[in-house]
């Protein structure tokens, strides 16, 4: 991948393509294994009579139930499989991820404290920001916006940018790492 | 120990489902009676507005749907916005998805906008290619040959077959990439592949929690725009004059942050003023 | 289904039920069926099967080494599964390196080179805080040298500017949190009665 994006030649062009598409279809088959070992570990649950071992019954009747849906009748509009995602896996998806708007404000209460100037400048900036992505904060005071289009695109930015490079610093060391091969933790124990 | 030391003692100690209930009817209330506070614009929401309003009518973008329902209230708003955008322009376009979820979600979009709205006729001015794997590796390989990456849509059609997508082969032939992204793979990963690689004109929405680490792309111009959550959605559809659910769910959020802000407040001053009294309790 | 569903998960507000562990194993399952089913459609049919069938059979290499993957079930044999890892593994660190070289490291760089001396006061001011910001917060990350002395001060000042963005980070997530609960509300509010033909919101 790396000899590809600088080497423009045929040869190389074309088996880097290659080897995109087999990687393609390989992760595919890596997401089958992920899911082949939830159908097993709830079918130890099963067997073991484990902690909420009832419930793995209706985990794997989904899992049966959407898998044969979708393979046999196809994922389009107005199939069977897709109702079951509008209806299903949408709302409970979309329900679970809005659980978290009340553990944050859970969290603001009991647990935000400002116990050093460190922690009070992050919760300054965090307060500025928050009143000036709404309309509220106009209200307020209409240079809250202002401001708080400073903090993003300055401090805050230059901050972010460091991080980014001190992360793609970071990331180019370890890709060259497991291609030199001296990283292998990927490969599992044994 | 006086009344307001046990009280503040009794509230540092409040049970959290009283929050849960506050910040619940906080939210709600603004649903049920909408106060209309009004949206102000943000320059990398114009940014993104600006270049797509550039494209010129018959063009062809690439939408690249990389969501799924656990953040469609912040990000099917940005979509359904900037399709009416790029519809009303009469702009063709081919939207993918690298998130499993998503290729619904983009076909629900391209047909309450493209067909109900406007008309729009599918494989002549629009397709979805569905969803493929390989995350950083499809948008490699999209620079070099969509056809070889999808050989065919979302519903098995072989992709030579659609009038749309004739003198498509890369990416290289389209105007411009719009990415809708709620993580990994997403918009980083669209800007370090296909952007930096390609040079390729890239806007951008994402989630609010994303929004922030892509501002240094913004100022870099590797994104010429940038929507961030539901206030970026919100934006556009002020932009756009299509008020939608973000519009709807602005006085709700603003509610929500005055409501988190005095939870801070309330907290750190009851903090203060315990810690002030040594009655401070230890969880 | 959906709003039964929907109040199903809300009910783990109040407290751990049996409600919501159903409906979160029916989701974990059906989310698992979905994606298996997804790529069979999309992945496996049109990138695999069809072309492999039409006459691609070098594919086979891929498809031998998906199925290899499924070893790892196996006690003895699930080194195999290792081919199959180490094509994946080393294909996305080649393209890491190029996309973090390329797309963070040089291209930021680059943007932060402002000039120091802009047409209006403001810019000259935001742009001596973007340059001074990066430097600091760069420095602090540099653990190489004890942070006494003047590094010590760079790195204090570094602190400060990673403090401002992870509040703003943290205003940010507040306003996605919000965001996908307002959602779910509309939802309730508007889509499910509109099922009945009943108009709740305006």
């Amino acid at each position: 991948m790396v000899i590809d994006y600088f080497v423009p030649h045929p040869l190389v062009s074309g088996f880097g393509e290659m080897l995109q598409q087999w990687a393609i279809i390989v992760v595919a088959f890596a997401y089958v294994l992920g899911v082949a070992n939830i159908a097993r570990i709830s079918g130890e649950k099963i067997s073991r009579r484990s902690r909420d071992w009832r419930y793995q019954f209706p985990l794997l009747a989904g899992l049966a139930f959407m898998l044969t849906v979708g393979v046999v009748w196809g994922v389009g509009e107005g199939t069977l499989f897709n109702d079951f995602y509008l209806y299903a896996y949408s709302p409970m998806q979309g329900t679970m991820f809005s659980l978290l708007a009340f553990f944050i404000a859970s969290a603001a209460f009991r647990a935000f404290r400002m116990r050093s100037f460190e922690a009070a400048l992050l919760a300054i900036a965090a307060i500025i920001v928050m009143l000036g992505r709404v309309p509220v904060g106009t209200l307020i005071w209409d240079k809250i916006p202002v401001v708080s289009d400073w903090i993003m695109n300055v401090p805050q930015m230059a901050a972010k940018r460091a991080i980014m490079i001190g992360a793609a610093l970071g990331a180019i060391s370890t890709g060259l790492k497991v291609i030199l091969g001296i990283e292998r933790n990927y490969l599992g124990g044994d | 120990m006086n009344a307001i030391t046990s009280a503040a003692i009794s509230m540092e100690r409040f049970d959290r489902r009283y929050i849960f209930l506050v910040i619940f009817v906080i939210v709600l209330f603004p649903l049920l009676m909408p106060i209309g506070l009004p949206i102000r614009v943000s320059k990398e929401a114009m940014g993104a507005y600006e270049a797509i309003d550039k494209i010129p009518p018959g063009s062809k973008i690439y939408f690249a749907c990389d969501y799924d329902p656990g953040s469609m209230p912040e990000l099917h708003p940005m979509t359904i916005a900037i399709l009416n955008h790029l519809f009303s322009h009469n702009v063709k376009v081919i939207g993918a998805c690298l998130w499993p979820g998503g290729p619904p979600l983009l076909e629900e979009a391209l047909n309450k906008v493209g067909v109900q709205k406007y008309g729009k006729k599918y494989g002549v001015d629009f397709v979805n290619l569905g969803y493929k794997e390989g995350r950083e590796v499809v948008m490699v390989s999209l620079g070099r040959s969509i056809p070889t990456t999808f050989p065919d849509d979302f519903y098995g059609t072989p992709i030579s077959q659609l009038p749309v997508m004739q003198g498509v082969r890369s990416l290289n032939d389209v105007a411009m990439i719009v990415n809708i992204s709620a993580g990994y793979p997403g918009t980083k990963e669209w800007v370090q592949q296909v952007q930096s690689r390609y040079h390729v004109i890239l806007a951008a929405g994402c989630t609010a929690v994303s929004a922030p680490e892509y501002y240094p792309y913004y100022q870099s111009g590797q994104l010429v725009g940038l929507l961030g959550g539901l206030a970026g959605a919100a934006e556009y559809e002020k932009l756009v004059g299509v008020a939608g659910t973000a519009t709807r769910g602005m006085d709700a959020q603003s509610l929500g942050h005055l409501a988190i802000i005095l939870f801070i407040a309330l907290g750190n001053f009851l903090y203060l003023y315990l810690k002030k009294k040594g009655k401070l309790t230890r969880r | 289904m959906a709003a039964v569903l929907t109040i199903a998960v809300f009910t783990f507000l109040y407290k751990d039920n049996p409600f919501y562990k159903f409906a979160e194993h029916v989701f974990v399952g059906i989310a698992a069926g979905y994606v298996v089913a997804i790529e069979y459609q999309n992945v496996f049919l049109p990138n695999l099967w069809r072309p492999l069938m039409a006459g691609q059979y070098v594919l086979v290499i891929p498809f031998l080494l998906g199925v290899l993957m499924f070893s790892r079930f196996t006690g003895r044999f699930n080194w195999l599964s290792r081919w199959a890892i180490g094509l994946m593994v080393g294909t996305f660190s080649g393209l890491a390196i190029i996309g973090f070289a390329q797309g963070d490291l040089v291209a930021q760089i680059q943007a932060n080179m402002l000039p120091l001396r802009a047409h209006s006061l403001i810019d000259t001011f935001s742009n001596c805080i973007i340059v001074l910001g990066l430097l600091v917060s760069l420095v602090y990350f540099f653990f190489s040298k004890e942070h006494k002395g003047v590094l010590g001060a760079a790195a204090r000042l570094g602190i400060w500017f990673l403090m401002v963005s992870f509040g703003a980070s943290y205003g940010f997530t507040v306003m996605a949190r919000i965001s996908l609960l307002v959602g779910r509300l509309l939802f309730l509010m508007m889509d499910w009665p509109a099922s009945f033909g009943i108009q709740f919101l305006h």
